[in-house]
């Protein structure tokens, strides 16, 4: 239960990302599994002609989620940032919350049709959630960074969550 | 009048203690003239030899060579072993990446930027942003080509970009390797001037391949001609790049070898800027077996879209 409450406290952390230690210090990464699962899940059932043409399969996704957040990880570190492994891979994780919301409003939109209209929705919802976490990760993780490297651990950040934003973005329904 | 305490004979600290001491005292320093080594090809130079200076940086080589060996000391399973390789700063980064996109005549990037600090970090994101691009871009254009087809349905394509990604990180590590392994084989038979590291010739194929970037999403355009004008332009300016850097080291060796190694450096280049193009980009004007119309008397007549 108290696990549960900690997970529970780190979202609502992710949902007004200020300036906050509680999410660096106590890492755990049960938050970020649960949202890569249910992202992974969701990007299911895209349609495809043949097999090699779909959108990602479950295992991509999941691989891409754990391999971009370990790499930019390693990245940060190698470029002398201070943050741990874990509490890196921790924030990187619960950031992804907002593009699993807006997965989730892509697929209640699609129910309703396919048109233009309903992609002018999706694309602006994608697109405030995919600044919302970068802006959250990069407000938890700028500050143990060197100051004049920030720009080069900054964009990473960017580039994963812009092609987690693109995979969601491009899911097409049967 | 001097007492007999300064008439004794002193003893003076070196300078460095007694800085420390008086941190304000001011200092004279004296300098031997140092030795610059490539004076000592003077005597055989040929007038062709200047651009040599100019490409091999003249300024202060001597301190990079020397510091050179200073930098990596950590044993190589250590963390800090590879924290040498991202020893840069962000404006360290941007001006190489300007350096590679406006390469200017007769200035080698190798020496002008890198300057023994060779770094991963623009090697490697430069790659995966490439993969990405290339891959979203494809996906874009294909989309917009095909729209209004009726037999189209969109799909994401996203096989493209694991076959992307090994194609571009191939080409940044492989190519580099085995550029390197021939350098050092000729430089076993020829006496060079000039040779690089690894990492050297690995940076500097990252960093070449930063005009791709751009390149990748203007071929969004629909235009045959616009995406080969392009291409040729982007093909010019990180050719030039490479052939500014590896010139200087083939030079000294049989004629053939030089021009057939920069003409195989430019080749591949070519090869994995056209392969790019063909596999990720569909063809813009496609013609698209059109519905067979019956005509009134009897005859059908099929007709061609472009």
């Amino acid at each position: 239960m108290r696990d549960l409450k900690a997970v529970g406290k780190k979202f609502v952390h992710v949902m007004y990302p200020k300036k906050s230690s509680a999410l660096l210090r106590d890492w755990d990464l049960w938050g970020p599994l649960v949202l890569c699962v249910s992202l992974a899940l969701m990007l299911q059932g895209g349609s495809a002609d043949s097999k090699d043409d779909g959108g990602p399969q479950f295992a991509e996704v999941f691989v891409i989620i754990w391999f971009g957040a370990v790499v930019i990880t390693l990245n940060s570190k190698l470029l002398g940032g201070t943050i741990s492994f874990f509490q890196s891979l921790c924030v990187l994780g619960y950031c992804v919350m907002p593009l699993t919301v807006a997965m989730l409003v892509c697929r209640l939109v699609l129910l309703a049709g396919a048109g233009t209209v309903s992609f002018i929705i999706r694309l602006i919802v994608v697109g405030a959630m995919f600044g919302w976490s970068t802006l959250a990760s990069t407000a938890f993780l700028a500050d143990s960074q060197p100051p004049n490297r920030k720009a080069l651990v900054v964009y990473p950040i960017f580039l994963f969550y812009f092609v987690i934003s693109w995979m969601i973005l491009t899911f097409t329904p049967q | 009048m001097a007492t007999a305490d300064d008439l004794k004979f002193q003893e003076f600290d070196d300078a460095a203690n007694l800085l420390a001491a008086n941190p304000d005292a001011t200092t004279i320093s004296i300098d031997e003239p140092v030795e610059i080594p490539k004076n000592q090809h003077s005597h055989l130079q040929e007038p062709g030899r200047e651009e040599d200076d100019e490409l091999l940086g003249t300024d202060d080589s001597d301190k990079t060579e020397l510091l050179a060996g200073q930098k990596k000391s950590a044993p190589f399973w250590t963390f800090e072993y590879y924290q040498t390789f991202f020893d840069v700063d962000t404006y360290q980064v941007l001006d190489r990446i300007k350096g590679s996109v406006f390469p200017v005549p007769g200035k080698n990037f190798v020496r002008l930027y890198i300057r023994s600090n060779p770094d991963l970090y623009g090697p490697f994101w430069i790659c995966a942003t490439l993969v990405f691009t290339i891959a979203v871009s494809g996906n874009l254009s294909n989309f917009f080509i095909h729209l209004g087809k009726p037999t189209y349905h969109y799909v994401p394509e996203f096989r493209k970009v694991s076959i992307a990604a090994t194609t571009i990180y191939a080409y940044a590590w492989l190519v580099p390797l085995a550029l390197w392994g021939f350098l050092m084989w000729r430089n076993s038979k020829v006496m060079n001037i000039v040779s690089y590291s690894f990492l050297e010739i690995v940076c500097v194929y990252g960093y070449s391949l930063f005009i791709y970037i751009p390149t990748a999403i203007l071929w969004i355009i629909p235009q045959k001609v616009v995406r080969w004008v392009l291409m040729v332009f982007s093909l010019c300016l990180s050719g030039s790049v490479l052939v500014m850097t590896f010139w200087p080291a083939v030079r000294d060796d049989n004629r053939r070898i030089a021009v057939a190694t920069v003409a195989t450096i430019l080749l591949l280049h070519a090869l994995l800027a056209v392969g790019c193009l063909a596999y990720f980009f569909d063809a813009p004007e496609l013609d698209i077996p059109a519905p067979i119309i019956p005509a009134h008397n009897g005859t059908t007549v099929i007709t061609k879209s472009h």
